[in-house]
């Protein structure tokens, strides 16, 4: 039941809730695809506060809220304005609250969701705090990966990148670890996956770190790539070191199973060379386009009847 | 020496005697009830005495002294075996082991610089005990990171 929640971290889904939201997640893609009008959210207003830029994440619950027949209400700019004059992310909240039926925000501090969602008395979706969580986007991924596969039990799902600033994939581990899954994490040792979400997990015996990814090249059914960015190494060169190994190009894609997919949170930038964008392995667009759906379902399930 | 005899040393009217301190902690868990020589309290401290055990503890004695809840978490952070008496009368009232709390409710300063509750907001910090084998972890209900009880200890003190 996700009626009047906040979603703050996956953790506040159950695994019920997340199969239920790839059922809603599909219908409306149905109805959209056949454009059949959806008028569910009529009435209703979101108010979405970023107070960091974000361009997919922002555009993708814009837009499942419109494609629902609501209305959104947001602030263009919030460094120009409440924040930047010193105004609390509580007091913002309780204003926004008031204006709307549902608020989403990203913002750069960790914890700062959990905190708005105390303060509202409407429901919060986070999109995204600091390095820490960003449900949303796990529910994509999760969707995108269940599309494929229709199950989670027995993938062997490999997370490469920068896995310790990325909060991509520090919900996506914590849901992925729920099912019956084998997990291995490829970074370079300074961007590790942080103790802080290992120790969160429910099965960590089913999550294993390699050296390389030729290690898992064959036998892993999913890849979530992440970008590894240059502002985190003060010396250029070891930069490219990194990127050299943990990018994927034709000749890394053509080593992995023929049923694998490669998904990425996207903007990526030199992780995925764009000659493997063709390959019917790379997921990450298809990926990036059930962002909306995932959003309409998760949007109606909480304000509308189930 | 025994413990009666310790309590003997300069024995208290009324006020409260935390025995078993952690040897060289005294001054920390003075520090944690913000007591020094400005706020008026008779304190006598005893550190490094040496148990019936063998082993060795500190001791603090405060006259004319109450603890709160909070007061009795800070201690349990910066020794968690120290026992309280609370004497009335020259004669032991009470006497009780500390425990860390499941739930510590603004003691703890999250050491993630990045947690909004290091921001300028309405808010207490909240932090619960997990057990990971025979680690102690204490986790920010806000931004999920963790704490040891080493890291917990040098933040409360300081
Ligand atoms: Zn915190």
């Amino acid at each position: 039941m996700l009626k009047k929640k906040d979603i703050v971290n996956i953790g506040d889904i159950s695994n019920e809730d997340i199969f239920k939201v790839f059922e809603n997640a599909s219908k409306f893609k149905k109805k959209l695809s056949k454009e059949e009008k959806i008028k569910t959210m009529d009435g209703k207003i979101m108010t979405t506060l970023f107070f960091e830029p974000s361009t997919r994440t922002r555009l993708s619950f814009e837009s499942a809220m419109h494609r629902l027949g609501g209305s959104v209400i947001t602030v263009s700019e919030p460094k120009s304005s409440s924040a930047s004059k010193g105004e609390t992310v509580a007091d913002t909240i309780r204003m926004a609250s008031s204006y709307s039926d549902i608020i989403v925000m990203r913002h750069p501090m960790e914890g700062a969701a959990r905190l708005a969602s105390e303060f509202s008395s409407v429901p919060v979706i986070n999109g995204g705090d600091g390095s820490g969580q960003h449900p949303t986007q796990t529910l994509l991924d999760l969707f995108t990966i269940w599309e494929k596969f229709g199950t989670f039990n027995g993938l062997h799902i490999t997370m490469a990148g920068d896995l310790k600033y990325g909060r991509t994939v520090h919900s996506l581990i914590r849901a992925l670890n729920r099912f019956d899954t084998t997990i291995s994490l490829v970074s370079p040792e300074s961007l590790e996956m942080p103790d802080h979400i290992i120790s969160t997990l429910k099965n960590p015996e089913k999550v294993i770190k390699s050296k390389s990814l030729d290690e898992v090249l064959n036998s892993s059914d999913v890849f979530y790539v992440t970008r590894i960015q240059k502002e985190r190494f003060v010396d250029l060169n070891d930069y490219a070191k990194v990127i050299g190994s943990y990018s994927f190009d034709i000749d890394t894609v053509s080593a992995m199973k023929e049923t694998a997919i490669i998904l990425h949170p996207l903007p990526r930038v030199d992780e995925i060379s764009p000659e493997v964008d063709n390959d019917p392995r790379a997921t990450y667009f298809k990926q990036a386009e059930n962002g909306v759906f995932v959003r309409m379902a998760l949007i109606d399930m909480i304000l509308g009847g189930e | 020496m025994s413990e009666e005899k310790t309590l003997k040393i300069s024995k208290i009217e009324d006020g409260i005697v935390i025995d078993h301190i952690n040897p060289g902690s005294a001054m920390e868990v003075l520090s944690v009830l913000k007591i020094n020589g400005k706020s008026g309290f008779t304190v006598s401290l005893l550190m490094n005495v040496r148990t019936s055990k063998g082993n060795s503890k500190d001791v603090v004695k405060i006259e004319k002294k109450n603890l709160r809840k909070k007061e009795l978490d800070l201690i349990s952070m910066v020794s968690p075996n120290a026992t309280i008496n609370i004497v009335e009368n020259f004669v032991i009232k009470e006497k009780f082991n500390v425990s860390l709390p499941e739930t510590v409710h603004d003691i703890i300063r999250c050491q993630n610089q990045n947690c909004v509750t290091n921001a300028k907001e309405p808010v207490k910090t909240v932090f619960t005990m997990e057990k990971k084998g025979d680690k102690l972890l204490y986790r920010c209900h806000y931004c999920e990171r963790t704490m040891t009880m080493d890291e917990i200890r040098n933040s409360i003190t300081k």
